[in-house]
């Protein structure tokens, strides 16, 4: 198996310095996922599970510890990578799926899902047919395609959200409950689309609140309360 | 505590805009003290502090009005070399006109208010050297085009303009020459709220079209969220903290970041 990711050793809290407190999120978490590899990330609320995704993406800057992760340039780790690097990585390799679309204002739902083809050299027509072909995957409404989203629904702003979260592969894909405000037949379409792309050998983690919606995509299950077992096999382990 | 950084690995490209431990004091004022601070092409930098912080006075550094005392400052950009405070006079404001773009809070400053708008952005051109009276009022519309200026106000004198349209005055002049480079002052403070979002907005479709890079000074945090890639916060003088703008909202490290960003939350 390829190593897409490996996570050593890693360790994240707060320093909150007006209340002069320390708030451990958690710690000498290590666990590697492949090349085509889905695990889930476990855990009662407060466990850790978003902040553990944000560290990887490095929203939040960890403590100690390293990331490894297997870039088209060789290993580098995100634990020390340089922002610029960190920047460019996530226009091109990996990818957050959170639960809210960041509208912005005058720029239609086609064009927000084309944006990620676009940045990537694809021409502009093209880039287009394959958003909107996207935004029909999610059930998105035709009429919708050229609107702008900052009116939509929550539920058809998270469609445009996966929808452009979702439509080039990337090398690590983190998901943070994704399916939050979604309709069955909605649900269904990402769990066709993360197939696809588990497939193709995107290495993916993810937070489902409830993973029965992914269940055949599930490799295995990490488990963030603290004193869990470290790594659990998906045929092991009652989600 | 943190980790500190690597230099970068992947990305080899060089910064466009690099200024390095610059200091300047006014009288007993120390107003900036051994900042440094870098852009890379296409990237927006944006710059928060509490008032006073030298903000501004570092943004003069960078469009070559305000010489420090110490330190250096260099723009990747073909025939540009060497430290740029080190240029004469004349090689300064040549060097501004052509490649550095500027938008100040208080368009008195960037506009002369009684001239008309598009011979406000025009005078740029003519800086540079442009002579042709008819590329010139092109030139000038087009560029009050993309800044979303009503075209028919085109002879109107700033004076008798909204703030948001004197800004995108200013905007327009700072973009006619396609600068590599522009820096923003507070470009937003002090308009009403829908009008903000418009010229924000502008802001944001220029740096997508035009892959500009930009360094913007606000204490709007909306606004430095909403373009910024990177953030630097400074205080008294100094650079406290820098990183990705996600990481400086979500998870800031030094104690006046953290004040910052609640206050505002
Ligand atoms: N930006 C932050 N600043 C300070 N503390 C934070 C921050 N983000 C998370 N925390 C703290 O870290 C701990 C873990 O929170 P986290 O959101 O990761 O839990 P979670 O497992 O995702 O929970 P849930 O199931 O409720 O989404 C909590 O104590 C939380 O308050
Ligand atoms: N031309 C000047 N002459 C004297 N003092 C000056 C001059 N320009 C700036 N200062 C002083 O230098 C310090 C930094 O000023 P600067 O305008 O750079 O702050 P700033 O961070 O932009 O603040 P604000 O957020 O209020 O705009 C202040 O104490 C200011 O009074
Ligand atoms: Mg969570
Ligand atoms: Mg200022």
């Amino acid at each position: 198996m390829t190593q897409v990711l490996e996570i050593d050793r890693l360790t994240k809290g707060f320093s909150l310095h007006h209340l002069e407190k320390d708030i451990a999120a958690f710690e000498d978490i290590s666990f590697s996922v492949a090349a085509g590899e889905f695990v889930l990330l476990k855990g009662a609320n407060g466990a850790g599970k978003s902040t553990l995704l944000r560290t990887l993406y490095r929203s939040y800057l960890p403590l100690s510890g390293e990331i490894r992760f297997h870039s088209s340039h060789g290993m580098i780790d995100l634990a020390r990578a340089a922002d610029v690097d960190v920047a460019h990585l996530r226009r091109t390799e990996i990818g957050f799926v959170t639960q809210f679309l960041t509208a912005r204002p005058r720029v239609s739902a086609e064009a927000i899902v084309a944006e990620p083809l676009r940045l990537a050299g694809w021409e502009h027509e093209a880039a287009l047919k394959t958003a909107r072909k996207a935004l029909e995957t999610f059930g998105v409404k035709p009429d919708l395609w050229a609107a702008y989203p900052t009116t939509f629904s929550g539920g058809e702003q998270q469609k445009v959200n996966l929808a452009r979260a979702l439509i080039l592969p990337q090398k690590l894909l983190m998901l943070d409950e994704p399916t939050a405000s979604l309709d069955a037949n909605a649900r269904r379409a990402l769990v066709a689309r993360l197939q696809e792309l588990k497939d193709q050998g995107t290495a993916m983690i993810g937070v489902f609140h409830h993973p029965d919606d992914v269940i055949h995509l599930i490799d295995r299950v990490v488990d963030l309360t603290p004193d869990a077992a470290p790594q659990e096999d998906r045929d092991d382990v009652a989600l | 505590m943190t980790l500190t950084l690597d230099a970068p690995r992947i990305v080899e490209t060089r910064p466009l805009l690099e200024v390095k431990a610059v200091s300047k004091s006014y009288g007993p004022v120390q107003a900036v003290r051994n900042v440094s601070a870098h852009a890379y092409p296409g990237e927006v930098l944006g710059i928060v502090g509490e008032s006073g912080s030298g903000k501004s006075t570092l943004l003069r550094m960078m469009n070559l009005e305000e010489i420090p005392e110490t330190g250096s400052y260099t723009l990747d950009l073909p025939d540009v070399s060497g430290n740029l405070f080190e240029l004469d006079r004349f090689a300064r404001r040549m060097l501004c006109a052509t490649k550095i773009g500027i938008v100040y809070q208080n368009p008195h400053l960037g506009l002369l208010m009684k001239h008309s708008s598009s011979g406000n952005v025009a005078e740029r051109l003519l800086v540079a050297g442009e002579r042709s009276f008819a590329t010139l009022r092109q030139a000038a519309t087009e560029a009050l085009d993309a800044s979303e200026f009503p075209l028919d106000r085109l002879d109107a004198p700033p004076i008798e303009l909204s703030g948001g349209m004197q800004q995108r005055v200013q905007l327009a002049k700072a973009i006619a020459l396609e600068p590599a480079l522009l820096l923003l002052d507070e470009p937003t403070t002090g308009l009403d709220v829908s009008v903000q979002a418009l010229v924000l907005d502008t802001l944001k479709r220029l740096q997508q079209d035009r892959q500009i890079t930009m360094v913007i000074v606000s204490h709007d945090l909306g606004v430095i969220r909403t373009l910024a890639d990177r953030v630097m916060v400074m205080r008294r003088g100094e650079v406290v903290e820098t990183g990705l703008a996600d990481q400086i909202f979500q998870d800031p490290q030094h104690p006046y970041t953290q004040q910052l960003v609640h206050a505002k939350l």
